[in-house]
């Protein structure tokens, strides 16, 4: 670890706190243009994180002290999560601290948090969205880690940072294990940040909401931290996405000039992806919650079936 | 002195309290201020013991005891001695937490308690020690026998009653098992000392048939499947520090008699499909106990199934190291043994806190069902806080300890390099998706566990004089999370004394390549190929949450005001609107309908007085259990017809049997 990566570990900090809202600005706008209403404008994230953070925060009378904590501990996790992600390169010293299964881990425990959280006041809706959570976690996570490990074996390597540079250096050789690996990874995309067709982050809708139903009872600079953390955790497992399947302009080590290269095409990526998922959030439906497990249990299956593919034909 | 005399310094401590709390009956504060305490102190002598013990050469003893010509052989080696080091690293946390617990519990009752709770500790001790098959067998049958007592605590409870004889039954069928295990090893020569058998060379056949015995043995006593049906049974109905200790410890000594007899008297003889035999049996055996466990509404059953869970885990590590040692992988079984033993050290520590926090639940709310708790964080915020350390570290998350003997164990299922078995090459990783659907359920199970007990509103009028646990029990609970803690930290210290049992079971260890990246960095293997530093991660975690704390409080403020909760804004709640313990466990039910046996009645909606029912059985009740039983009790009936109570007959019996003899043997 020397200076420069350590700089780079600060730039990176600092671009995925600002760029991560952009993002969701831009899928709201998408979606919005595709569904005919007229846009907000991509800096509307940031104009209600702002004004969330100067309102007085209101806590329910049975609220314990984990539930004020909570939105700090996912907020640092997501952003966390996120700044080991090699986005722009690839060096990032935090890699060597968090693997891509202890990534899986962090997510997880700013899961269990926020699923704590929500069961803390005790309401109705609270308990409800903690139960549905779970439930979508416990097939989304393995699902993740199945894809993970797919990568890894290719790799040799559970390092996010050695998987990206080695599928960044390979020629180009098509990997049947890999496509199962995608399809499975953007289903648990979908299904982790509260997409369509799992859950909807445009509703309060009781009888369908689930990670609204968990953050429910905050408001102000508490809800505004959950809110940056989910588009933190949006940012972060598109960018995990560009490592693994589309690792195209990502500085490599010690290459300090393609960085702003690297930076010109992430733009483009970004701007893609988030087309992309607006333009599947609108055309596809809400499943019934108990479809759920099914189409979670679809993307955990493909995963494994990638395993085994890249097993069968060792490549 | 040699590291064993102190440690049968020690058995013999606990042997001398054991008496002395029969004697002490008529002052119970005698007992819990002397003898707990003393105790304590003797585990915490047995653990550095074994701490130093682990890295020397193996020391033995013979004690002139026992039967004429066959003394008592002992011998502390490494695989003994880290299991005395959870056995006193555990049994000091839930000793000091005893000395408050069984405040209140009379004279009488309590010097008995005393009593088995002071012989339990040195026959697990013992069996850990014992060195000939004789010692380890009465070792063994006391661990049973004081446990059972233990167990049955509250034998005037009917229910209580029939789990300690489940217990007791399962215990003997899996002692039986052992015993032959134990025959097939010495080899026809006679001499039932662990040096002889170590030195005996079986057959292929006669050692599976001993490999298989020891795993259906010893998996009774840790509850594999098909035989865990005790656990669930058993640990609910001992008081909490004795389900404690026998889901910390005892079951752990299970799971040295499998290494002891896999890897110590078999280690040139393994074949593979031990390995795939135990992986399997381990994995199904994780994955029957979580998904038990997330349906679960008593806190303690939910524990019990919790702890089938990881012993499942435990025996797919041993088999994957089996495996692996099997095929002459050396590197890899090393490091899936590792994993395996580190786990078994995480379990003891975190699952133990658990029990020991649901005792303080107990003694302040006098309730097990956790749909009739909620909201204990307010009044019990010092367990609640503890519980809460044993809930992240069994969900293996990181940065606490559960997660990094997980990790180390989807590593040794990661870097498996290939098998010359081409089909298994294609079953590990199935395996290793087992492992992980196991980890995020376990997740599942505990969110509810944690949710439904000690968050959101009191759930009873009673809840609101709970109190909080006192400072002996305090203590107690602070030592094992403050163990999940380190363990977690600096897990490369760790490995480094475990290295010594693998360096001794299968002669390579991960010493020289865990630790090269300073101690600060785990790496199993190779630096590029995978790292994780916990404390780094704590650092960042914990100064990412400061710094943010300080940036919203400079730039903007914290003004915070109390109002009713929101609920979208419906006024007419109550804290029966919660999700019950049944409540949260519903997906799960749902979604593995037919796994379990579930009766559920539901209320008309006419009914004036509506009544839910519901209940989720073990299906393997109904498919093994009771038709053994009923099988059991026809043999018998038909045995029975013999019986006429005549003398002549009988004498005809024995008559017969003596010429059926003598014409067997000439």
């Amino acid at each position: 670890m020397n200076t420069s990566t350590l700089l780079l570990q600060l730039f990176q900090n600092v671009l995925v706190l600002l760029a991560a809202p952009l993002l969701l600005g831009w899928v709201n706008n998408c979606r919005s243009w595709m569904q005919g209403r007229s846009a907000a404008g991509i800096f509307q994230p940031y104009r209600n994180l702002a004004k969330l953070f100067q309102k007085d925060a209101v806590l329910a009378h049975s609220a314990s002290p984990l539930f004020r904590h909570t939105p700090y501990l996912l907020f640092v996790s997501m952003w966390l999560a996120a700044a080991m992600v090699p986005v722009v390169a690839v060096d990032l010293p935090l890699s060597t601290a968090v693997d891509v299964i202890a990534l899986v881990g962090i997510f997880a425990l700013a899961r269990v948090f926020i699923a704590l959280a929500a069961m803390d006041i005790g309401t109705s809706f609270g308990t409800l969205g903690a139960r549905r959570e779970m439930l979508i976690s416990f097939l989304a996570e393995p699902a993740l880690l199945m894809v993970f490990f797919i990568a890894s074996m290719i790799a040799h390597s559970t390092s996010l940072t050695t998987i990206a540079e080695t599928f960044a250096h390979k020629q180009f050789v098509i990997y049947p294990s890999l496509a199962f690996a995608g399809i499975a990874f953007l289903m648990v995309l979908l299904a982790e940040n509260a997409r369509i067709p799992v859950d909807n982050p445009s509703t309060h809708l009781e009888l369908t909401m689930i990670h609204e139903a968990m953050i429910l009872e905050y408001s102000a600079r508490h809800l505004a931290l959950i809110e940056w953390a989910s588009a933190i955790k949006l940012f972060a497992y598109i960018t995990i996405g560009f490592a693994l399947f589309l690792p195209v302009g990502i500085a490599e080590a010690g290459n300090w000039g393609a960085l702003p290269l690297a930076l010109v095409i992430l733009v483009p990526k970004l701007a893609a992806a988030g087309f992309g998922l607006a333009l599947l959030e609108s055309v596809s439906a809400k499943l019934r919650i108990f479809r759920a497990p099914e189409y979670l249990g679809t993307a955990f299956l493909l995963a494994v079936l990638g395993i085994l593919t890249l097993n069968l034909l060792k490549v | 002195m040699l590291p064993i005399d102190y440690a049968l310094c020690v058995i013999a401590l606990w042997l001398v309290l054991a008496v002395l709390g029969l004697a002490l009956q008529g002052s119970p504060r005698a007992i819990t201020r002397l003898v707990f305490p003393l105790g304590a102190l003797g585990s915490l002598a047995l653990a550095a013991t074994a701490l130093v013990a682990l890295s020397q050469t193996p020391s033995v003893a013979i004690l002139p005891l026992g039967l004429p010509d066959l003394p008592f052989h002992l011998r502390l080696d490494a695989l003994s001695a880290f299991f005395l080091l959870i056995l006193g690293a555990a049994s000091l946390g839930i000793s000091l937490y005893s000395a408050g617990y069984f405040r209140a519990t009379a004279g009488g009752t309590l010097g008995l308690l005393t009593f088995e709770y002071h012989l339990f500790l040195a026959s697990m001790a013992l069996v850990l020690l014992a060195d000939d098959a004789y010692l380890f067998m009465v070792a063994w049958e006391t661990m049973a026998i004081s446990s059972y007592f233990l167990v049955t605590t509250d034998h005037k409870i009917p229910e209580i009653r029939s789990a300690g004889f489940i217990y007791l039954l399962i215990a003997h069928i899996g002692a039986i098992a052992i015993l032959m295990c134990f025959g097939v090893l010495q080899g026809a020569h006679g001499d039932f000392t662990f040096e002889a058998m170590r030195q005996n060379q079986l057959s292929p056949f006669w050692a599976s048939a001993a490999f298989l015995l020891a795993l259906f043995g010893f998996g009774a006593k840790a509850g594999m499947l098909p035989l865990h049906v005790w656990l669930p049974e058993a640990h609910p109905a001992a008081p909490s520090p004795v389900s404690a200790m026998m889901s910390g410890i005892m079951l752990k000594t299970a799971i040295y008699g499998i290494l002891r007899v896999s890897f110590d008297f078999l280690h040139t003889q393994h074949l593979w499909w031990w390995g795939i035999l135990a992986l399997t049996l381990g994995l199904a055996t994780a994955l029957y106990g979580v998904l038990f466990a997330a349906v679960q509404s008593d806190m303690k059953r939910l524990l019990a199934y919790s702890s089938i869970e990881n012993i499942g885990i435990i025996i797919a590590g041993i088999g994957l190291a089996i495996l692996f040692h099997a095929n002459h992988q050396e590197q890899v079984a090393a490091l899936a043994l590792v994993a395996t033993l580190y786990h078994a050290l995480n379990h003891s520590f975190f699952k133990s806190l658990l029990f020991l926090t649901t005792g303080s639940v107990l003694h302040a709310t006098g309730e097990r069902n956790m749909g009739k708790l909620g909201g204990l964080i307010h009044k019990m915020p010092w367990v609640a806080l503890l519980a809460l350390i044993g809930v992240l570290a069994i969900s293996g998350l990181p940065p606490l300890n559960g997660f990094v003997s997980e990790w180390l164990l989807l590593q040794s299922f990661l870097l498996a390099p290939s098998m010359p078995q081409l089909y298994l090459n294609m079953l590990l990783p199935l395996g290793a998706a087992a492992l992980v659907l196991g980890g995020a359920l376990a997740a599942y199970a505990m969110v509810k566990f944690y949710g439904v007990i000690f968050l959101g509103q009191s759930r009873e009028e009673n809840l609101s004089e709970a109190h909080d646990a006192g400072p002996m029990e305090r203590a107690g609970m602070l030592w094992l999370a403050g163990g999940c803690l380190i363990l977690g930290l600096s897990p490369v210290f760790f490995i480094l004394l475990i290295d010594n049992v693998s360096m001794a079971l299968i002669g390579h260890d991960l010493g020289s390549t865990a630790a090269s990246a300073g101690w600060l960095w785990l790496t199993p293997v190779a630096a590029e190929r995978a790292s994780y530093s916990p404390l780094i991660l704590l650092l960042i975690i914990l100064g990412g949450i400061l710094f943010t704390f300080l940036a919203v409080r400079k730039f903007y403020h914290g003004r915070v005001r109390r109002g009713p909760a929101w609920d979208c804004g419906y006024p007419a709640q109550t804290a029966r609107m919660q999700d019950s313990a049944e409540g949260f466990g519903q997906p799960i039910r749902q979604i593995f309908d037919f796994f379990f046996g579930v009766i559920r009645e539901v209320p008309s909606p006419f009914d004036t007085k509506p009544h839910y029912h519901g209940e989720t059985h073990d299906r393997l009740w109904t498919l093994l259990y009771l038709p053994i039983a009923r099988l059991v009790e026809k043999l018998s009936t038909l045995i029975g017809r013999l019986q006429h109570g005549r003398i002549p007959l009988y004498l005809l019996y024995s008559f017969v049997t003596l010429i059926a003899l003598l014409a067997f043997t000439r």
